[in-house]
């Protein structure tokens, strides 16, 4: 791939000028057509973020295009009424412990799953992997009503716990297979000298497996980070007062045109956090996707 | 951990005496210890529920009484449950093959360019943002007054391109010089001849609604061999007097005025200017009378209504292709950068036409790849959730209905029966198995 990249660039840094104009006006239609699509694809979220910045007196009646031409309608009244509305930011910070709770709790007990999996010898280890494995098949709706039931008699419903736990458990099957197969991967002879060294496996797991670990692991976090984050149906279910961002903007939803004021700066608010993860770590995103068809 | 913990340990797990079998413990004590937080988590929260759920489905609203296959008929004869299903099937037959389309077409137009991280950007980052903000994006795109949607806006303006609607939307006579109504036209009473000068007075016009670039109003010069006018908002701050043309009263730019012959038909047309004089030259002999035109008086758009219950199923969909599109170019866009050149380069040197390599060539051996999106697809739509109840408002969340939403709605959104929201939980599973059976086999042949 390299080798053909370089002769190809090596042809063309031999080509005339005044071909390379004609091939780049070639391709004038391709540029012109891509730019399009790019600014159709952007329109939705930058409308969405322009009517957050509305202000509230015609938020309702002016779309997002009146900022251009009536510059003056541009304020940053409702993000100051966002953050001193207290469900609001409470919301926030729930979204916040749960989605950093339902992160490393799932992958620490994933990963010392994946370690036993991995190296630790056992009977019908294969089989339990197997059943572990094919619990990814399971879809999320399988248990919300059991587990309705389960939080009532124990008081975790419109808990942050509940929620946590409830994600943690749904995260594991697929950080298992994930973390298993990475684990596996790790040098026998790494682990065989730790041991006759005669460390302790606990030690073998914080000392040499989570450290060569780590590039799974953090591609891992990411995902399920966003994953928990942009999640509506369990905080729905199991959350009433405690509720998530979601979950607040969606209680808005019922009168949509009357709470635009609300409901514009609180969404754009419940995405500017995933949309930083992303741009700071695009290059995990795909494969996370990918996996992820399997949950 | 410190170095003396461990030392302490080592001893413990180190090999046993010799001839002396280690315990069951000391063998697997380790294995069960690491195990033991994940067994329990997936057995509570998952396995029992799995079990549970199927179990109660069986079970009337209440749990108490057994039903048998009661709920599962309801599931196939209920309206509402049927058209989630329907709708349901509806989006696994267009979705999937149209985001797996489009992100066909993306990244070979990606491959024909350079530089376009720009545009892989722009369109990959809905992935990002949750499918439920996605919804509320969306939500708003679709307000069906063109003045907040953006949807509408945009339909508005080709609209207007081709029909443009009127610069008045309502307006009445100032004098009983002029008849009629908005729908057939105003029509000045007295009819004239060659040189007449007809002064078309409009009230009822609120001030928002003058056209721009209207100035005062002008009563023009007669015309030899043609009849003049001027049409105006005879109506100025404290009144005025009705019937006359006086400062601060404003010509109507862009009003179509008729000349209408003696039979009532039009025979002339013309637009009024800033001022709001227009001019017939040139009219044939004869009486005229002119007339503000039905064009003038036409309703603005109102927008077409994507959140009605005929077209909320296809918004939806367009909003979620605007979401996974991204997903599926950047998979794709991969798969097209691993094809071997040299394959291509021997296809056109044989003399295939682009056309014949992109179908003969590009597209077989894209073929797992394309599958690949194409499964992923249909998973994530058999369980699609939020952005159906994101964008549709509640009156018509009956007609957008799926079977993830259906699930949800029985159990838990007012109807409560916990008996059929199990069964449409287990016709759920039942769908999604095959479809993950397959993934999982290929991602395990993958790693």
């Amino acid at each position: 791939m390299t080798t053909v990249e370089a002769a190809a660039e090596a042809v063309e840094t031999r080509e005339p000028t005044a071909a390379k104009i004609v091939r780049f006006l070639g391709k004038t239609p391709v540029y012109l057509l891509l730019a399009a699509l790019g600014l159709l694809w952007l329109v939705p979220t930058l409308g969405l973020f322009l009517t957050s910045l509305l202000d509230p007196t015609v938020v309702g009646r002016a779309g997002w295009w009146e900022v251009f031409s009536t510059p003056s309608l541009t304020t940053l009244d409702n993000y100051r009424e966002i953050f001193d509305n207290e469900a609001i930011t409470s919301a926030v910070f729930t979204t916040l412990w749960v989605s950093l709770g339902a992160t490393i709790i799932p992958i620490f007990i994933a990963a010392l799953a994946a370690y036993a999996f991995a190296w630790l010898e056992f009977p019908g280890r294969d089989w339990l992997f197997l059943i572990v494995v094919a619990l990814l098949v399971v879809p999320i709706q399988m248990a919300l009503i059991p587990i309705f039931s389960l939080y009532n008699d124990l008081g975790l419903f419109d808990t942050i716990i509940g929620l946590v736990l409830f994600h943690t458990a749904f995260g594991l099957p697929f950080a298992i297979f994930l973390l298993r197969n990475f684990f596996i991967g790790i040098p026998r002879d790494l682990l065989e000298a730790a041991r006759i060294d005669g460390a302790s496996e606990l030690r073998i797991f914080v000392r040499l497996i989570l450290p060569l670990g780590l590039p799974a692991i953090a591609s891992l976090a990411i995902f399920q980070f966003l994953w928990v984050w942009n999640d509506l149906l369990v905080a729905l279910t199991f959350a009433r007062e405690t509720q998530p961002i979601t979950v607040a903007i969606f209680s808005q939803l019922r009168q949509f045109g009357a709470n635009i004021e609300i409901i514009a700066p609180a969404a754009f608010i419940s995405l500017a956090i995933p949309l930083a993860v992303f741009f700071a770590f695009q290059r995990y995103f795909v494969e996370g996707l990918l996996a992820g068809s399997v949950k | 951990m410190s170095e003396s913990v461990t030392t302490a340990e080592a001893p413990k797990l180190g090999p046993p005496p010799s001839g002396e079998e280690p315990g069951i413990w000391q063998r697997y004590g380790v294995a069960v210890v690491f195990l033991a937080p994940a067994l329990v988590l997936l057995g509570v929260w998952i396995v029992y529920p799995t079990i549970s759920t199927i179990f109660r489905s069986f079970f009337d609203r209440s749990g108490d009484e057994f039903v048998g296959l009661e709920n599962y008929e309801t599931l196939f004869s209920d309206d509402t449950l049927l058209t989630a299903i329907k709708n349901n099937f509806l989006w696994l037959l267009v979705v999937p093959a149209l985001v797996t389309a489009i992100g066909l077409v993306f990244a070979v137009l990606l491959e024909r360019v350079r530089f376009a991280t720009a545009f892989k950007v722009a369109v990959f980052m809905p992935m990002a943002i949750s499918l439920f903000a996605a919804g509320v994006i969306w939500r708003l795109m679709y307000e069906k007054d063109p003045d907040q949607g953006t949807v509408n806006a945009a339909v508005a303006v080709v609209k207007d391109a081709v029909s443009p609607s009127g610069v008045l939307s309502a307006a009445q006579p100032s004098t009983e010089e002029l008849e009629g109504g908005p729908a057939g036209g105003l029509v000045l009473v007295k009819a004239l001849e060659a040189g007449g000068v007809a002064q078309l007075g409009l009230t009822g016009i609120r001030s928002s609604e003058i056209p721009a670039g209207a100035e005062q109003a002008v009563v023009p010069e007669a015309l030899g061999g043609g009849i003049t006018g001027v049409v105006w908002r005879d109506f100025k701050p404290g009144g005025g007097i009705a019937g006359e043309v006086e400062s601060e009263e404003l010509g109507l730019p862009g009003v179509t005025v008729e000349l209408r012959d003696e039979n009532g038909r039009s025979v002339l047309e013309t637009q009024t200017e800033a001022d709001g004089t227009f001019a017939f030259e040139e009219v044939e002999a004869g009486l005229h009378r002119p007339a503000i035109g039905p064009e003038t008086f036409s309703e603005p758009y109102a927008g077409v209504s994507w959140l009605g219950a005929s077209l909320i199923t296809p918004a939806i969909m367009m909003a979620y292709v605007w979401v996974w599109a991204g997903f599926a170019m950047v998979v794709i866009a991969a798969g097209l950068a691993a094809i071997p050149r040299d394959l291509l380069e021997a296809a056109r040197t044989d003399g295939a036409t682009e056309l014949q390599v992109f179908r003969r060539v590009t597209i077989p051996l894209l073929a797992p790849v394309l599958t690949v999106v194409f499964i992923t697809m249909l998973i994530y739509v058999l369980k699609v959730f939020d952005i159906v109840i994101a964008i549709a408002p509640g009156s018509v969340q009956d007609d957008a209905n799926v079977i993830a939403l259906a699930m949800w709605r029985t159990s838990f959104g007012g109807v409560n029966d916990f008996g059929l929201g199990s069964a449409i939980s287990v016709f759920l599973f039942l769908l999604v198995i095959p479809i993950l059976a397959v993934n999982v086999r290929r991602f395990r042949r993958e790693v």
